[in-house]
């Protein structure tokens, strides 16, 4: 798939934002005033942020709210839904706590749960895509959450889940991976079952048209192996291993921002591959694998 | 739950009017329906071109190019108003000026020649569909130096049919898609005839009847062959031989037909060494004769009641004379033939030729059916019905183009005659105005008188040496050199030859060339790169060797840029046209057709349509038939000759709606109503042939009389299939030095064994070519129209670059994978290109798309267009001349008998090259004279 | 709406036969002439003249190559355009409703006010059938002319797709394929239709005709018998023969 840097963006700081939401929502770290806004704004520029770079994404966005009516049947309708209502209890809850210094336990846990929800619908968009063999399976809605927690546990300074749900997050990417590369093959479609054709070995002979195309913009982007690797190394290590040295590292602010700052790298990196590796079958259509 | 959803407008409006007109996306002349809206400025505009269902060419089906045309007429390359150079020739640097001035200046140049030589001008149309007009435009002018592009297309199909069996395939017959069994094609991408063989294959198939492709590629209609025989280029003549041979051998020939409608029966003179060997045996009238097998008499071929014996032989003045199967068994029995002998030659495995030859004959004979439909032929006869043999076959440039394909087509013909499937329900059928004997053509004309026109038309068919356009002292009357010892046959002109000739001043010095709708500076030429050098070069004064060019094109083509004079020419959509049965009409083999365009829309631009302005320039040039005694104009403009000019009395352009009340077909004077008439019936006309009269046309009295009502003959014209053609045998005749008209001494030799007048293989001439190994072929894309597809928005998405496709050996030989790059190397040149692997295909052979390459500037496309940055020509590699053999002759790459450009015969070797930044050669790029196309494109008139 | 009807009334749809298919694009460039101008949006067109052009199209002609274990290889020309899936994961994934499958015909449609131009309609279909128009923003998808095969203003024989209608080989059909008895299901039964990528499960309605066996002529075809090795024989037999034709001397 097409690696479109808006839906790297969104999916990585939203995930990022929505993580960070559920540990405030949880009361971890229980934070009231001045910091309470402070962790909120963060969370709420993340969340939102992402939200806003989706849009750019959007052909109409002016367009934007018929998104919430199909929520029935569409993940993408309901990651709408499930976010508004996140970002709505939790600016209650937040409010709660930043203007009155109160904590609403009932409404963060909601919160949480929406914040959670939230982050879940977003990967069950990709998860439910049987085109794209590598996201279609429990590991993606698992990874994306994982790492949601760990990413909000390192944000709002939870060094005690950070570092599990980091070293977790890490394993359940290697999985992700290692599934993922035997995915398509496992998916049963193949040239064979695209075209129908039997009789002998099979091969796409000429593209429908010389230029360039949607599909093939969008759909068909084929990374070089060895880049890959390379890639899986560096998102590895930025993401997980680098974040839980710095942790385990005695405390100090700047290495917390610096842990901060290689997770997220990390996690964009990863979620570069995740749509840059990933195969959709109508590559078999165009020759690609 | 419920489900919603929008509602819609299922019946939405789909245009506010319908002009009918015909397609000319490319020489097929499809109808069709085009869809008018109002615009947003008010205008009447096309939106949207389908096709019509009842016009006899596509039925309503359409190519992609014509369901295109809406970005033809619309594209940015189209020339705005008539083109005065101003920087050097080749640069693409001009003024627009008025059509006054244009006129002026042609006339300037025109008026002079004509006064003194007129064959100082040259003029040479391309693909256009008006040749009877300006042809005879030409003829008016006075110059011999007239011809279209069919020297270098496919002159060897033509003139092979015609002189064999009075009609080709081309897109003038057609197999019989009702009945046949079995279709065998050769050596065709796409054709002339391109939506009625699509149609066709359509409906045979689904007829569950089969498909044979001979071609050395498995793309287009040959993938969907159920057999593909990936013969070796070049040798196609030998494999039909060997079938020949094989059902020969077999006696799966058809005795009665080959007896009653062949020359199979007539006697040929064995006299070595005498003037009168290998002549027919006539009568006192010139009628060949046969021996009657009843009275074992000598008898004309056309009396009542004769039963030509293929066996008997008969001798007069100590002179043996054998019917002609005699000896065709003679040549064709021998193991020369024999599949085993020519299966590696060929790249087919003997059984496989086997196997084909037993499958045509188990489908001609055991297949053999019977129409219920009594007709009475030439000699009286009447029979209860037709016979069909359900075997048929088509073939085009696949075989034509190579310096054997006059040969190798004769040999198609006289194997689907020795099969008795011409003209047979099931077989091969002809389209009016065919059949028509070669004899009653007319022959070359050429005599020139300065302020006259020339003595007749410049194109025909030779019968003999004597009828050779060679002046007094031997040399070519014509700049092409048609009709010359060197291509005597060369029926269609040799428009390929006429640059460099013309450059070379030889056979003499030109003043002008005169060019329509021919892109000679580019993809129309072989060695485009020494063709662009001819064109600009000068001589030591510093003046052009061919001193003016005026060139009429629609578009900002690359031959644009070698004019000094341009006179832009309209769209299709916006000018009056005639697809005429003087020409190359639309007829089916059920139907006399033709058709028109007429301006659906008006130019929005400063264009006039070519023939109004050739029209315009013989009433300037004082010509007569476009003036009158008193120098007034005859014709306003090609709409008014089209309706009332006349060939001949009562015969004009069109056939239909002829006569005072417009109830004449063929015949009857000029109808004041009848381009109305034609608008009417949406822009074409119709005549049903006579059910009795559908088959066996040559020999069918009911066909030949409605071919004399209907104009196409003065009178029944009934001939014989000349499985052995006299004329041939009469140009080797002169080459042993027998006759007054005499050969060089150079072409004797050649003469005796090409001029074979049964069909014969020759390897073509290889010289030069050691090392060469790899044959380098070219297909048409279906939907591309050799150049000007580029410039349509929606066409050169399919096609913007074209790889060389190279078989699965080769690219392994060479360590090459898809999108690698070669550099392709002939005796005369060498391309660099990027490769894309085909297994489907011949092993030793690769092939590109035509014409898909550009040069950078034209066409108003941006220089960095994929057409110019990876797409490629072929024609680099090709040379007109083969390359020098050191008796210090150049040898043009031509067929020897027509003059045919063998664009099929080259040989090229391939390597892997470090990619280049872009295909090479890469020329400078041009200057355009109508600016670059827009960034974006969203087409919609309508709301 | 974006919930799948859970019957339709009758399934429109292709039948695309890969045995006549020429691959002259014929369909794929009346597709884009009909679609520019009619249902919704035009097709547009980006780069037209220059480097990279790229445009919207909702039929596309691919090709394939079969390579046999023993023999030549083939060539299959491959029209590929919305199937109408009856299971269409295209349908379900929209966030606004705009992908709708019909219930009178099961005609899969984009209704394009209602779209948003996410995008995910198009990473659903595994086809690779529904492409976002470049200039309009919005998605396009074969509407199986729609604005056509129901169409009063045109005449009834008229009222079928573009693409059918156009393609010179007659290698498309159109029909209704929920119905047992149409010429189009009759034709799949009888050619051994098949569905494209079954196990998406997605039951796209569009069905495909694979090519006929090819290259069997050495197996197939008789061997002829000689009558004649030389001239000498062959007149001998051309003499038998002709007596026994009409005419002949016995
Ligand atoms: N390598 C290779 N070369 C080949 C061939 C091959 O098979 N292989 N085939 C050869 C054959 S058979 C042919 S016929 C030639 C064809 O070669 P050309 O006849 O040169 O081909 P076109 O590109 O059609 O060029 C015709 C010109 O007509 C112009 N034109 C288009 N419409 C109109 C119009 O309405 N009015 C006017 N006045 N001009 C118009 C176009 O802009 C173009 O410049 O190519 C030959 N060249
Ligand atoms: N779409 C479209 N239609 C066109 C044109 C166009 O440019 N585009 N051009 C028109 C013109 S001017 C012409 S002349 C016609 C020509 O129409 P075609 O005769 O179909 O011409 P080509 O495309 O040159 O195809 C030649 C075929 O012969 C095969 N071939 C080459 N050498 C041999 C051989 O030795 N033996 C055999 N058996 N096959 C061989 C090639 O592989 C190719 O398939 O098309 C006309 N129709
Ligand atoms: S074959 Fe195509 S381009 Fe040629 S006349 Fe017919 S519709 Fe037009
Ligand atoms: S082919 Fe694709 S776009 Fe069409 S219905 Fe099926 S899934 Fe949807
Ligand atoms: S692009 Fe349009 S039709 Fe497709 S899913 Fe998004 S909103 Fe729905
Ligand atoms: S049915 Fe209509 S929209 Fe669909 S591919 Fe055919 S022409 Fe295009
Ligand atoms: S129009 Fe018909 S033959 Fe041509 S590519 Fe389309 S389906 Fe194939
Ligand atoms: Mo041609």
């Amino acid at each position: 798939m097409h690696p479109a840097k808006s839906v790297i963006a969104f999916t990585t700081l939203s995930g990022l934002g929505f993580g960070l939401l559920i540990w405030l929502g949880l009361g971890a770290p229980a934070v009231t005033g001045r910091s309470a806004f402070a962790f909120f704004t963060i969370a709420y520029l993340l969340a939102t942020g992402g939200l806003i770079a989706s849009a750019f994404h959007l052909g109409h966005p002016e367009r934007g709210l018929k998104a919430f009516t199909q929520w029935r049947t569409s993940w993408l309708s309901r990651e709408g839904w499930a976010a508004l209502l996140a970002l709505g209890v939790m600016a209650a809850y937040g409010a709660g706590l930043v203007f009155l210094d109160t904590r609403w336990a009932l409404l963060g846990w909601l919160g949480a749960g929406l914040s959670l929800g939230t982050v879940v619908t977003t990967a069950m968009i990709y998860t439910q895509l049987k085109s794209v063999p590598r996201w279609h399976m429990a590991l993606t809605p698992a990874l994306f959450l994982c790492l949601s927690l760990a990413g909000g546990a390192l944000l709002a300074g939870q060094t005690r889940w950070a570092v599990p749900l980091l070293i977790l997050a890490g394993g359940l990417q290697i999985a992700h991976w290692r599934r993922g590369d035997g995915a398509l093959a496992r998916s049963g479609t193949t040239l064979a079952t695209a075209t129908g054709l039997t009789g002998g070995s099979l091969r796409a002979f000429e593209p429908p048209h010389t230029g360039p195309n949607y599909l093939l913009r969008e759909m068909v982007h084929v990374v070089g192996r060895r880049h890959a690797t390379k890639l899986r190394v560096i998102a590895l290590a930025l993401m997980s291993v680098v974040p839980v040295v710095l942790l385990l590292a005695p405390f100090s602010h700047a290495l917390a921002a610096l842990a901060v700052l290689s997770h997220l790298t990390g996690v964009l990196t990863a979620r570069w591959l995740f749509f840059a590796e990933a195969e959709h079958v109508v590559g078999f259509y165009y020759g690609a694998r | 739950m419920s489900h919603r959803q929008p509602d819609l407008n299922l019946s939405p409006k789909v245009s506010d009017e319908v002009r009918k007109t015909t397609c000319y996306m490319c020489a097929c002349r499809c109808g069709i329906n085009v869809h008018m809206k109002r615009g947003a400025d008010g205008t009447q505009q096309v939106a949207y071109i389908e096709g019509n269902r009842d016009h006899p060419v596509n039925k309503g089906v359409l190519c992609a190019k014509g369901s295109a045309g809406i970005m033809q007429v619309n594209a940015p390359s189209r020339l705005r108003a008539p083109l005065k150079r101003v920087g050097p020739r080749g640069s693409g640097q001009f003024e627009e000026i008025s059509w006054d001035e244009a006129l002026e200046i042609a006339t300037g140049w025109l008026k002079p020649l004509r006064e003194k030589a007129p064959e100082k001008l040259a003029f040479f149309t391309g693909r256009d569909q008006s040749q009877s007009f300006t042809g005879w435009w030409a003829q008016k002018f006075g110059t011999p130096n007239y011809a279209a592009h069919g020297g270098f297309c496919s002159v060897n199909m033509a003139t092979a049919g015609i002189y064999t069996m009075g009609g080709s395939f081309w897109e003038f017959g057609q197999p019989d898609w009702d009945y046949t069994k079995l279709f065998i094609l050769f050596g065709v991408a796409e054709d002339h005839d391109s939506n009625p063989i699509k149609m066709g294959i359509g409906k045979i198939k689904a007829r569950g009847a089969r498909v044979i492709g001979v071609n050395p590629v498995r793309s287009g209609y040959n993938a969907v062959a159920d057999d593909w025989v990936s013969i070796t280029p070049g040798t196609d003549g030998l494999f039909i031989l060997s079938l020949i041979h094989v059902l020969m051998t077999a006696g799966k020939i058809d005795l009665e037909y080959l007896a009653r409608y062949t020359n199979a029966p007539c006697l040929v003179a064995e006299a070595p060494g005498t003037p009168e060997h290998g002549l027919l045996l006539r009568g006192a009238d010139g009628k060949t004769l046969v021996i009657d097998r009843a009275s074992g008499a000598l008898t004309p071929f056309d009396q009542p009641g004769v039963r030509p014996d293929l066996s008997a032989t008969h001798t007069r003045d100590g002179i043996l004379y054998r019917p002609v199967l005699h000896l065709m068994a003679e040549r064709y029995l021998s193991s020369d033939y024999a599949p085993e002998t020519v299966a590696e030659r060929c790249g087919i495995p003997a059984d496989k030729i086997r196997a084909v030859a037993g499958e045509i004959a188990r489908v001609a004979f055991d297949e053999a059916f019977e129409l219920d439909r009594q007709w009475t032929d030439f000699r009286g006869e009447t029979h209860p019905t037709m016979v069909g043999r359900p075997v048929s076959f088509h073939a085009m440039r696949g075989i034509s183009a190579h310096a054997n394909g006059f040969q190798t087509a004769r040999a198609l013909h006289v194997l689907q005659i020795l099969l008795g499937t011409v003209e047979v329900p099931g077989g091969f059928r002809f389209k009016p105005p065919y059949p028509k004997p070669a004899e009653i053509h007319p022959k070359p004309h050429f005599n020139v008188t300065p302020g006259a026109p020339l003595d007749g038309p410049h194109l025909g068919f030779v019968q003999g040496p004597e009828d050779l356009a060679l002046k007094v002292d031997g040399s070519p009357a014509r700049i092409d050199k048609a009709f010359t010892w060197e291509n005597p046959m060369s029926a269609h002109g040799l428009m390929h030859m006429v640059i460099s000739n013309a450059h070379a001043g030889d056979p003499y010095k030109i003043d002008t060339l005169f060019m329509y709708m021919a892109n000679m500076a580019w993809n129309s030429s072989m060695n485009t790169r020494s063709v662009m050098e001819m064109l600009t070069d000068t001589d030591e004064s510093g003046t052009y060797v061919i001193p003016h060019i005026i060139y009429s094109d629609a578009y900002s083509s690359e031959m644009v840029a070698y004019a000094d004079l341009i006179l832009p020419d309209t769209t299709y959509l916006e000018r009056h046209d005639c697809i005429s049965l003087l020409d190359r009409p639309i007829c089916e083999a059920d139907a006399l057709a033709d058709a028109i365009r007429w301006p659906v829309i008006a130019p929005d631009r400063d264009v006039r349509g070519f023939q109004s302005v050739l029209i315009d320039l013989g009433v300037r040039l004082g010509l007569p038939g476009f003036v009158d005694e008193s120098g007034a104009a005859v014709y306003a403009d090609y709409a008014d000759y089209i309706v009332n000019h006349e060939r001949k009395p009562g015969i004009g352009p069109l056939a239909g709606w002829r006569g005072e009340g417009g109830n004449k077909t063929g015949r009857g004077t000029p109808n004041p109503g009848q381009m109305a008439r034609y608008i009417e019936n949406g822009g074409f006309f119709v005549s049903h042939i006579p059910k009795a009269a559908s088959y066996y046309k040559p020999w069918n009295a009911a066909y030949q009389n409605w071919a004399v009502e209907s104009g196409l003959y003065d009178s029944p014209q009934p001939y014989l299939f000349q499985l052995y053609v006299e004329p041939l045998r009469k140009f080797q005749r002169a080459a042993e030095g027998h006759g007054e008209h005499q050969p060089p001494e150079h072409l004797r030799d050649r003469l005796k064994t090409v001029m074979d007048p049964l069909p014969i293989w020759y390897e073509t001439d290889q010289q030069g070519n050691a090392g060469f190994t790899v044959n380098a072929l070219t297909q048409r894309p279906m939907a591309m129209y050799h150049s000007w597809g580029s410039q349509n928005a929606w066409l050169r998405q399919l096609h913007g670059h074209n790889p060389l496709y190279v078989p699965t050996r080769l690219m392994r030989e060479h360590g090459l994978r898809d999108g690698d790059w070669a550099k392709v190397t002939s005796p005369h040149g060498e391309i660099t290109v990027p490769v894309r692997e085909m297994a489907a295909l011949n092993d030793a052979t690769v092939w590109t798309w035509n014409a898909i390459g550009k040069r950078k500037g034209a066409w108003a496309l941006k220089g960095d267009a994929p057409e110019a940055t990876r797409g490629f020509l072929l024609n680099h590699l090709i040379h007109e001349l083969l390359p020098p053999k050191g008796d210090g002759l150049r040898w043009a790459n031509s067929d020897p008998i027509t003059g045919q450009a063998a664009w099929f015969d080259l040989k090229v070797k391939i390597e892997k090259a470090i990619p280049p930044d872009e295909s090479q050669p890469a020329f400078a790029p041009l200057t355009s004279p109508v600016g670059q196309g827009p960034d974006h494109l969203e087409w919609k008139v309508g709301k | 709406m974006t919930e799948l009807p859970d019957t339709t009334k009758r399934k429109l749809g292709l039948v695309i036969d890969l045995d006549t298919c020429v691959g002259c694009h014929a369909c794929v460039i009346s597709c884009k002439g009909w679609n520019t101008e009619n249902y919704g949006a035009p097709l547009s067109d980006q780069s037209p003249y220059g480097a990279d052009p790229s445009g919207t199209f909702l039929n596309r002609v691919h090709s394939y190559e079969v390579q046999p274990k023993e023999g030549a290889a083939q060539l299959i020309h491959f029209p590929k355009s919305c199937l109408h899936c009856e299971d269409a994961p295209c349908v379900t994934v929209c966030p606004t409703g705009a992908s709708y499958k019909r219930v009178e015909d099961g005609i899969v449609l984009v209704n394009e006010s209602d779209c948003i131009g996410c995008g995910l309609c198009a990473w659903a279909c595994p086809y690779g059938a529904r492409e976002m128009d470049a200039a309009a923003g919005v998605m396009k998808k074969c509407t199986l002319c729609v604005d056509r095969i129901y169409n009063d203003t045109l005449p009834e024989e008229d009222r079928v797709p573009a693409c059918v209608r156009s393609c010179p080989a007659g290698a498309r059909h159109f029909g209704d394929l929920g119905d047992p008895d149409s010429a189009v299901s009759k034709l799949v039964v009888e050619r051994g239709g098949i569905d494209l990528m079954p196990e998406q499960g997605t039951k796209p309605v569009n069905k495909y005709l694979p090519p006929r066996p090819k290259d069997r002529i050495t197996e197939t075809a008789p061997r002829l018998t000689p009558v004649a090795q030389d001239i000498g024989g062959f007149l001998g037999w051309l003499d038998r023969t002709l007596e026994r034709l009409p005419g002949g001397d016995s």
